[in-house]
């Protein structure tokens, strides 16, 4: 069960919508709440919020810890193959800072009163999401290229997005995360420029990366506005300040130019810029394929998922012998990792 | 971090055969940190905790940037450039030391294998501080500063987990055990040794390994490990090494080597 404490009280976090607050005193709370939201003020941890808020951004903030976690791993996976020495060196600091903004995330999380380990639990249990393109394959050094470029691109249209967002330690934690994500994508852009311009076999790979991330990059901003159930509410509350559409085609309108001045081409017979509106016309991923990826049923996901619980079982060990060191108040606090952070 | 990529200096020239001899001190040394930053970095995104994820990535970043550094220096004395020495070389002509090649393990073994590396490249920098080719005493000088975090690091980790739990206690000694006799490794003597002696390069291994041991033994110490009698495993400075570094090597190099493109 997924709990959360509010003033030292552990409280489960509902599968659903708490039924709605009523009565007057309620309703004049969340006309302020409101009000405060229009003027464009940040709501703080301490601050008044209605129950859905927090919920909703529990949900949120947590599914984008996990995709940063979960993330670690297809890029990961090449560093031991790096081809160059700085490529190797870029790589390690990349992923590091996946798992820094992890960190982030998990904190700016846990001021809504849930702890990192309840997180990382529901994650493992199967039960909190994460960015559905990290269930995609990544068989060739090209492929980090392409997440480099397109992936990191795609995230950091929503991130800029989510800077601007209404709860005051999530928006902060974006704007950084922000910073540090502009030198991955300048990172993945060369490493995509140097195989886009290198030998026919580079291309080749290059092109057969972009080939299979185009897709995943767009569903990256989530479903259709029209299936999108969350959308109103947290436009409403300022959670989110752009609809997926909206994000989708700004990305788009982006990266498509991007790619195609490369001398690569991308994988939608329909794409075409379009000098009415001023954007490019793109088709929609296969929707179908989304759900059932973010179902559980990609082509990664079970790979995934058992590299983080091979990762948190054989850690178990550790995190104990921390514990047990903590308690004996050698290295005071009682959680093992805030005695390993100051090291 | 400082940049991994320094701007040689300017005068490096040595006459042969000190050059010869100067040249397997730094390829060993070179070596061992590029093997181990590499095994280090297996670390990144399976760690037990997610600080040790980021601190492994940071230590793994810092072991290659230090082998940057002196497969550059080699490249002023005649060798060829760092990336072509990591990517294009044979198990046969790695001269690192065993330890560095073994497979990542568990956690105590990435732990204990660190310690007992950190505190072998501590004392060998400091007494290369002092080196009469002053290259060599300069990079020396650098290098041992950024390991400061390194000592602590991982000295902290010994003493965490060497008598946290009944379990954690086993698995560090089981790891010291392991390591121990590759770790003796670090010192085994190599070509030009005696020369780079007499020209003030280094003081003899045998008095660096006297050292480190005066460093690290009262650590396991306070730790509750027990260090084991062992013979050291030689080889590793002579290209003799053991089947991990072949498998090692297979996957840092498959893409460099694929044959694919020059530039990546």
């Amino acid at each position: 069960m997924l709990t959360y404490r509010i003033h030292g009280q552990v409280v489960p976090v509902p599968e659903q919508a708490p039924p709605p607050q009523e009565g007057p005193e309620y309703e004049a709370r969340l006309a302020e709440f409101e009000a405060r939201i229009a003027r464009g003020e940040k709501i703080e941890p301490t601050d008044w919020m209605p129950e859905e808020y927090r919920r909703q951004l529990i949900r949120m903030i947590s599914q984008h810890a996990h995709s940063e976690i979960v993330g670690m791993l297809p890029e990961g996976k090449w560093i031991p193959h790096a081809p160059t020495l700085r490529r190797k060196l870029i790589l390690i600091a990349k992923v590091q800072d996946e798992g820094g903004h992890g960190q982030l995330l998990y904190r700016a999380a846990e001021t809504l009163g849930i702890t990192r380990e309840e997180m990382i639990e529901a994650l493992l249990a199967g039960k909190a999401k994460y960015s559905v393109v990290f269930n995609y394959p990544t068989p060739t050094w090209a492929d980090v290229a392409a997440i480099g470029l397109l992936i990191d691109g795609a995230a950091v249209v929503n991130q800029l997005m989510l800077a601007q967002g209404s709860y005051g330690p999530y928006a902060r934690a974006m704007k950084r995360i922000c910073y540090e994500e502009s030198f991955h994508i300048k990172q993945g852009y060369d490493a995509f420029v140097a195989l886009a311009t290198g030998t026919p076999a580079q291309r080749q790979m290059m092109q057969e990366a972009v080939n299979r991330w185009w897709y995943p990059a767009l569903m990256l901003f989530g479903p259709p506005d029209r299936d999108s159930v969350h959308t109103p509410t947290l436009l409403r509350w300022r959670i989110k300040t752009k609809t997926n559409d909206e994000l989708r085609q700004e990305f788009v309108d982006q990266y498509a130019p991007m790619v195609l001045r490369l001398g690569l081409t991308i994988p939608d017979p329909n794409l075409r810029y379009d000098p009415e509106t001023g954007h490019w016309r793109f088709s929609e991923p296969d929707w179908d394929e989304f759900w059932r990826v973010i179902k559980g049923d990609g082509p990664c996901n079970a790979e995934r998922m058992a590299a983080r619980r091979r990762a948190h079982e054989e850690g178990r060990w550790v995190r104990e012998a921390l514990a047990a060191k903590a308690g004996r108040g050698v290295n005071g606090g009682s959680d093992g990792r805030y005695a390993m952070a100051g090291v | 971090m400082a940049s991994p990529f320094p701007k040689p200096n300017e005068t490096v020239a040595l006459p042969d055969p000190l050059r010869e001899a100067v040249g397997e001190l730094l390829l060993a040394m070179a070596d061992d940190e590029v093997l181990l930053g590499h095994r280090d970095s297996e670390w990144v995104g399976h760690a037990p905790i997610l600080e040790a994820d980021i601190a492994m990535a940071s230590i793994a970043q810092d072991e290659i940037g230090h082998a940057v550094l002196w497969y550059s220096l080699l490249q002023e004395l005649g060798w060829p450039d760092p990336d072509r020495m990591a990517y294009f070389r044979d198990p046969p002509e790695f001269r690192n030391a065993t330890l560095v090649e073994l497979p990542k393990g568990d956690w105590a073994f990435t732990i204990v294998r660190q310690f007992l590396f950190d505190f072998a490249e501590k004392v060998r920098l400091e007494a290369l501080m002092a080196s009469a080719w002053a290259p060599l005493a300069e990079a020396a000088a650098k290098v041992r500063r950024e390991e400061t975090y390194h000592l602590m690091h991982s000295r902290a980790w010994v003493l965490r987990l060497g008598d946290a739990t009944e379990e954690s206690h086993r698995r560090m000694q089981a790891a010291l055990e392991q390591a121990w006799p590759h770790a003796l490794g670090l010192f085994e003597p190599t070509p030009g040794e005696s020369l780079r002696v007499a020209e003030g390069i280094q003081p003899p291994e045998a008095e660096l390994r006297a050292r480190w041991e005066a460093e690290v033994r009262p650590i396991l110490e306070a730790a509750s490990l027990r260090v084991p009698e062992a013979e050291p495993v030689y080889g590793g400075r002579h290209g003799r090494h053991t089947e991990h570094l072949d498998a090692l090597l297979a996957d840092f190099q498959m893409v460099a080597r694929s044959g694919l493109g020059e530039t990546w």
